[in-house]
């Protein structure tokens, strides 16, 4: 079946393609890209007259909570989340229920997926450890086998330097890219919130900058001293922007990631003991979230991500140090990153390649391009359309959201994948 | 309506009270109820009984409408002589009106002691009472609109104003 | 919803007792006045009063402490509440029964006023804002955030012994960085004027950015006592010796107990205070704790008019402010 989408606003994150322009999709990829006067024919026809045509969003890091926590989510609800979003590939962290350390769980992932998905890609990174415990290395060049896209011991520790410098080794020694979420679980301790005014107003256990940073800054030796190729996520310290803006220049196979409610939120913004504010690693100082900010602009953060972790309502409903860290991101990535461009931080094709073509070039993976050959994996936004956001009406079954009554502009009207829509407002 | 003159009615209660202190066995104590009740026993006792202690009592605690109208932390805290067994507390109000407020006093008074008896000596009785309670000594009966309030103005110069409530207004 | 919306009805009287933070001056001397009255109750025979009677008092404990909870009790009898006491096991939250549950329990039963402690800070405004409309929160200590009881009777037992606020420079010593009963003290005296608040602790034990807090920081007891009205002594807990913050208790008390040496750099009219329980020979020597200049245990008998003065207050907000009858 092929399908032409008509008059839209090329926004290309390579930087290739602008202004109107026809797609013709044909066999699940972009067979043709051209100006409006060329003419195509295909079975079906979308005007997107007024709209921006762009990839699909690849989300880096979102729990899914499948296998294993069907009260906070699954496969079925999130995916449908993404593609009502924007999002056509999610990457999983192996911490799911068992986590993602053998083949039978990627198999499982799978299976949902092709069962019950709404059709957006699930590609699930595996554990760098067996049960993340840490110790003993996984079978990585199986799993990879399998589909797993990267390797990472999501926020489980590592039982010391010498198992993780082995594991960025082997990992590289199977051409597999390493993820860190770098955190010193030590420093980490019991922390709740950013260490600073804030924290010791309102007496919540800290967590210092160093339990970023400090992990980090052996993280980067050891990515020195095997040559593991590795991307480290969510970051949230202006040190650590500071540190990796270092390493890459000394030419380290290093990336970075942000979650995007870091540009956004500070840990003023808990307030009186909001528990949809608390997240690891924590809402951080104006200053890091400046830092931040410029770390994307000039390049050093390389991809923004969901950092999606829904969860059931009881798990928030809980004084601040009890209730469960993390915010449910899938249905204000885009919105948030529409922002970026409204605040004329990044121009449009900039802000996308930072969802879109970078994520999938560091993940090695086919989507994120809007150029013929590519996978037909593609949205339609309808830039003037504003919404409020309001949890009740998330798609994702984690209402956790810590943007509740933001506005914002910017929505999806189409979601195509593999050539076909699998998402229409 | 012209309002009687207070130090006239308060030489007069100070007359009629006087009985109650020839025979000092009984031990009198006087026993004001603040504010108003209080700076009328101020001048009684100066007149009568200067060397007996002064009682006074702020009910706030005792009140059956406490949690309608809450505390009023600037008025004194009470304070009694010690020993109010077996004693003859003169309790002296400003106005007697619904009577709750005398009934309040006396639940507080049992919480210090147990009297052997008590007398009430009121300065206006404006009738119109909600619970059995009747003063012993009255400087003057009034009847007024149940709209109307009467207060006492002191501590210096006391004087009787007549205030009339808009009844919508609580 | 900032922090008086919670606290504070439309007329500014107190709903809830959260935290001193969100409350203003006018409250704290409206709570200090109040509870100048309640101390004469407290001297006579009979020390009730029939202010809260009818109503339900629960003393919720998810932490063990029986001072405390002993002095809520007493002050809500003498207030002539019911009282029910429940020590919370919290293993019973993990059974599955969450905190609301708890609380929904409880409140089935007609409870009017709430007197929680919790381990978690932010706890008592949790609760707060999920209690019926009507039903009261006051908190009895919620992690490491607010003891806002405890620092009003300390500020009652200032005021006691030196009147005027505005002249005095205060010295908090000890564990400043786990303490609730610290950060209420230092918001109730910035909020009552103290010229002067200052933190005194070695720097594993002062929490970051504590001058935020509107306090001058000292690393060094000798410093941080000159000139001191008043002395607040804090309880070391012993677990702080794991955890590396401290060497010992030993070293401790070389830097930071009080002896009457010490005590010498503060004004000679300084009174010394402790939240309790001291450890005698860790954090303040035998002899200053039952010196001339410790107002300790004044402070355990105000403790009780303190919390009936806001019970009453809490009860007493409601509705109009009507003439009195006659």
């Amino acid at each position: 079946m092929s399908l032409l989408i008509r008059n839209a606003l090329l926004v290309d994150p390579a930087g290739r393609h602008s202004g109107k322009g026809n797609l013709l999709l044909q066999k699940g990829e972009i067979s043709a890209i051209g100006s409006t006067r060329k003419r195509f024919s295909a079975r079906r026809t979308i005007d997107a007259q007024g709209a921006w045509i762009m990839p699909g969003l690849v989300d880096c890091q979102a729990r899914l909570r499948d296998p294993g926590q069907p009260e906070k989510a699954n496969i079925e609800s999130e995916t449908a989340a993404a593609v009502r979003n924007g999002i056509t590939t999610l990457c999983v962290p192996p911490d799911t229920q068992p986590p993602i350390d053998n083949s039978a769980t990627v198999e499982l992932i799978h299976h949902r997926n092709e069962m019950f998905g709404q059709r957006a890609h699930v590609h699930p990174i595996g554990a760098l450890t067996r049960g993340l415990e840490g110790e003993q290395l996984s079978n990585m060049a199986s799993l990879r086998a399998n589909g797993c896209i990267a390797f990472s011991n999501a926020r489980h520790p590592l039982a010391n330097n010498l198992v993780q410098r082995r594991a960025m080794d082997y990992a590289a020694g199977c051409g597999s890219l390493v993820v860190i979420q770098p955190l010193d679980p030590d420093l980490l301790g019991n922390g709740c919130a950013h260490e600073g005014a804030i924290a010791t107003r309102l007496g919540l256990p800290a967590i210092p900058e160093a339990a970023e940073t400090a992990a980090l800054a052996k993280d980067i030796e050891l990515v020195a001293q095997t040559g593991a190729r590795t991307h480290f996520g969510q970051l949230s310290c202006a040190r650590s922007v500071d540190m990796i803006r270092r390493a890459k220049a000394k030419g380290l196979p290093i990336t970075a990631d942000c979650a995007i409610h870091q540009l956004f939120l500070t840990d003023h913004d808990i307030g009186l003991f909001d528990s949809n504010k608390f997240t690891i690693p924590p809402l951080r100082s104006q200053a890091d979230r400046d830092a931040l900010r410029e770390g994307l602009v000039d390049g050093t953060i390389d991809c923004l991500c969901s950092d999606h972790q829904p969860h059931e309502v009881d798990a928030k409903l809980k004084p601040f140090p009890s209730a469960e860290p993390g915010i449910s991101g899938l249905d204000t990535l885009l919105g948030l990153a529409l922002r970026l461009v409204d605040e004329k931080l990044l121009p449009l094709p900039e802000l996308v390649a930072k969802l879109t073509l970078n994520p999938a070039t560091i993940l090695d993976l086919p989507g994120g391009r809007l150029e013929a050959g590519a996978d037909a994996d593609l949205i339609i936004v309808d830039p003037d359309a504003h919404w409020i956001c309001r949890a009740d009406s998330f798609v994702s079954k984690g209402k956790n959201t810590a943007f509740e009554g933001w506005d914002f502009s910017g929505s999806v009207t189409h979601t195509i994948v593999g050539g076909e829509v699998v998402y229409q407002a | 309506m012209t309002l009687p003159a207070v130090e006239k009615l308060i030489d007069e209660l100070t007359e009629a009270l006087a009985p109650c202190f020839t025979d000092p066995a009984s031990h009198p104590i006087i026993v004001g109820i603040e504010t108003g009740g209080a700076w009328i026993a101020e001048r009684i006792h100066a007149r009568i009984a200067p060397n007996t202690e002064l009682g006074r009592l702020n009910i706030s605690f005792y009140r059956d409408d406490f949690t309608r109208i809450g505390l009023h932390p600037t008025v004194k805290p009470s304070s009694l002589p010690p020993g109010i067994d077996d004693a003859t507390v003169i309790l002296v109000d400003d106005v007697l009106h619904s009577g709750r407020t005398v009934r309040a006093a006396m639940n507080e008074l049992f919480d210090y002691g147990r009297p052997r008896r008590i007398l009430l000596a009121i300065l206006i009785d404006r009738g119109q009472r909600e619970i059995p309670i009747q003063a012993d000594f009255v400087g003057a009966m009034l009847e007024l609109d149940a709209g109307s309030h009467i207060k006492l103005e002191g501590p210096d110069n006391l004087s009787l104003v007549i205030k009339t409530v808009d009844s919508n207004a609580g | 919803m900032p922090d008086s919306d919670l606290q504070l009805d439309e007329s500014g009287k107190l709903r809830h007792f959260l935290s001193i933070e969100g409350l203003n001056q006018a409250i704290l001397s409206e709570i200090l006045d109040t509870a100048d009255s309640f101390t004469s109750v407290t001297d006579r025979t009979i020390k009730k009063v029939p202010i809260l009677r009818g109503k339900t008092v629960a003393n919720l404990f998810f932490e063990a402490s029986t001072r405390t909870r002993s002095t809520f009790e007493l002050a809500a009898q003498r207030l002539s509440a019911d009282i029910l006491s429940l020590n919370v096991d919290t293993s019973a939250t993990v059974k599955g029964e969450s905190l609301l549950d708890t609380l929904q329990n409880l409140e089935a039963m007609q409870i009017d006023m709430f007197v929680i402690r919790h381990q978690d800070s932010g706890s008592a405004h949790f609760f707060a804002q999920h209690v019926r409309p009507g039903v009261a929160v006051l908190n009895a200590g919620d992690g490491q955030h607010a003891h806002p009881t405890q620092a009003m009777l300390d500020m009652y037992t200032i005021r006691h012994h030196k009147h005027d606020f505005t002249r005095l420079r205060v010295a908090i010593v000890g564990d400043i960085l786990h303490s609730r009963v610290a950060r209420s003290q230092i918001h109730a005296l910035n909020l009552l004027n103290t010229a002067e608040v200052r933190i005194v602790a070695p720097r594993t034990l002062i929490p970051v950015d504590a001058e935020a807090l509107g306090v001058r920081v000292f690393e060094d007891l000798e410093a941080g006592l000159e000139d001191v009205d008043v002395v607040i002594m804090l309880r070391l807990q012993r677990e702080r010796m794991r955890g590396a913050l401290l060497p010992s208790e030993k070293e401790y008390f070389r830097r930071f107990g009080l002896s009457q040496e010490r005590l010498a750099r503060a004004r000679p009219d300084a009174i010394v205070m402790h939240p309790g329980p001291a450890n005698r020979g860790v954090e303040i020597e035998s002899s200053v704790m039952d010196g001339s200049q410790s107002v300790i245990l004044q402070q355990v008998s105000f403790g009780i008019a303190v919390r009936m003065a806001v019970m009453s207050m809490i009860v007493g907000q409601s509705g109009l402010q009507a003439g009195g009858d006659a």
